[in-house]
């Protein structure tokens, strides 16, 4: 696959300002475009993540970051695909570069997101699967969260200390990154003594929902070959893959998986499908990966996608975790910015700030969280309704 | 009655879940219009099938915080809920589902054979809404 250019990578803090989704956008663009040194009269598409909490502004996030920015005429694009709109709005503008109609291209999210549980829209609406999950079985995010955390103890023999040590690890790196929201290390006895929400996860094992915004100046490699960018950060795959039927993983929102009795499940499961598209499309395989950003929407989540990203045989994360294989300073860091637990949930803004946060790594201008030289750099992520998201970068 | 119609069958001491089959195949879905399709055969209707009571718990978790709506509270104050999802003797397909009250986090394991029940989802001053819900089956009744 070709490669695209990420000549800048900025973000508004992540917390719960309760202000208009549209500031976070902006300043994290204006941010960006700083860190590239491009002019915004160059950009020649907008690419926005949408979000659906903020009424029609968040629907057309395209337009409206372009528009607080000041419009140029530029291209407009905006994409939602749950938790992976992020990953799918830089997808937009790689094809758009790819293409040769733009060379330049601005990629955001931001959102404001409301206090406790995300839930459905309003109104009685039984043909939709996202109503009936909340109404007949009160399935909440967390309780899917909590359905495969309990799988993982009954099937590899994980422990509640395992997925706390994921929090205690993932707080101290967290506690080194100025757009983090959570910035207090933890220990294992505030996990052990945080409320159950979804047994056997508790409040510190589940991630926030969080208002903030993060941005991506992206290029031909031809564009910032001749506008003096001599090394950049490169998008080398990005993977939106759907899960291939049957599928026998029961996951957001659904009340059910597909059926086995006439077939076989597919070869590849669809989380482990991820991955594997981006690392076809970079031509690397998980041996040559220096750090990973994983979607820890659950501290157990998070041991998942070690599996699920090749990092490790299935059943094998709790060693890589205990061993500190994944801490900065191991092996192969997992969530150096603190990931999700440290941030919290910005649907929209979330898988490009797992991207901003590998750009810097691999720039080597992380500060006191830089996995030392780190040149291959993946994230994954995954959206409900089937949507998988991963992004490869190299240097 | 049904708090939502058409997703299962209310036959006493028998309920079942009402899904779908691409004819003549073993391809199940549910719920019957909401479940997907199998991307191997052309557009068809799906037929209606009652799906197998039975199955075996393919993991479970407990709700410590009430869901926000729609969901109905009922109890004051909230009981945690347990939810299982299910793998059907028949189809083999996870289906979600409420436990009955009274059953917990340590009524249960992967693997334990559960069967299909409907209970009170909430009620008005006219109606008690029904919904399937999972409970263990009885030692005696077990499969092994």
């Amino acid at each position: 696959m070709d490669e695209i250019a990420v000549l800048g990578a900025g973000m508004h803090p992540w917390g719960k300002w309760g202000r208009n989704f549209t500031e976070y956008g902006v300043a994290a663009a204006r941010d960006a475009l700083t860190d590239a040194g491009v002019d915004y009269a160059d950009v020649g598409f907008v690419s926005g993540a949408v979000t659906v909490r903020c009424g029609y502004p968040g629907y057309v996030a395209g337009s409206t970051f372009a528009r607080a920015l000041g419009f140029t005429g530029a291209q407009l694009a905006s994409s939602y695909s749950a938790c992976a709109s992020g990953a799918t709005a830089l997808q937009v503008a790689r094809g758009q570069i790819l293409s040769g109609a733009s060379d330049v291209a601005l990629v955001v999210g931001a959102d404001t997101t409301p206090k406790g549980f995300l839930a459905p829209h309003e109104g009685r609406r039984p043909d939709d699967l996202d109503w009936l999950r909340f109404h007949l079985v009160g399935a909440t995010n967390p309780v899917y969260f909590g359905l495969h955390a309990r799988r993982r103890m009954d099937l590899y023999g994980a422990t509640t200390d395992d997925f706390a040590m994921v929090k205690v690890k993932n707080s101290h790196h967290g506690a080194h990154n100025p757009n983090a929201r959570f910035t207090k290390e933890y220990g294992l006895d505030d996990v052990r003594n945080s409320p159950v929400v979804s047994d056997p996860l508790r409040l510190l094992d589940i991630c926030a929902t969080s208002d903030g915004g993060a941005a991506l100046v992206v290029s031909s490699m031809e564009w910032a070959r001749d506008h003096g960018h001599r090394d950049p950060v490169r998008v080398a795959g990005i993977s939106t893959v759907s899960p291939t039927y049957p599928d026998p993983v029961i996951d957001l929102p659904y009340l059910a998986t597909d059926s086995l009795a006439g077939s076989a499940a597919a070869t590849v499961g669809f989380k482990e499908s991820i991955g594997a598209r981006a690392y076809t499309e970079a031509g690397l395989g998980p041996a040559d990966v220096d750090v990973a950003e994983v979607y820890d929407l659950s501290s157990a989540m998070e041991l998942d996608w070690y599996e699920q990203l090749g990092f490790c045989a299935a059943g094998e994360a709790e060693r890589l975790l205990r061993d500190g294989d994944t801490a900065i300073g191991g092996r192969l860091p997992v969530n150096p910015s603190g990931g999700l637990g440290a941030f919290g949930e910005a649907v929209p803004a979330q898988a490009i700030a797992q991207v901003c946060e590998l750009v810097w790594q691999l720039r080597g201008t992380a500060g006191a969280r830089q996995v030392e030289g780190a040149r291959v750099g993946i994230t994954v992520n995954q959206g409900l309704f089937g949507h998988g998201s991963s992004v490869i970068l190299r240097r | 009655m049904p708090a939502v119609e058409g997703l299962f069958t209310l036959d006493g001491d028998e309920p079942r879940l009402i899904g779908g089959r691409v004819p003549g195949t073993e391809s199940y879905f549910f719920p019957r219009h909401l479940g997907g399709a199998d991307p191997r055969v052309g557009p068809v209707e799906l037929e209606e099938v009652l799906l197998s009571r039975r199955g075996r718990v393919w993991s479970y978790t407990t709700s410590h915080y009430p869901p926000p709506p729609p969901f109905v509270v009922t109890s004051e104050p909230y009981e945690p809920i347990t939810v299982a999802a299910v793998e059907l003797e028949d189809e083999r397909m996870v289906v979600l589902g409420q436990c009955i009250a009274g059953v917990g986090p340590d009524d249960l394991e992967v693997g334990m054979e559960v069967e299909l029940t409907t209970d009170i989802l909430y009620s008005d001053d006219d109606h008690d809404y029904l919904v399937w819900k999972w409970r263990p089956v009885a030692p005696a009744d077990r499969e092994g």
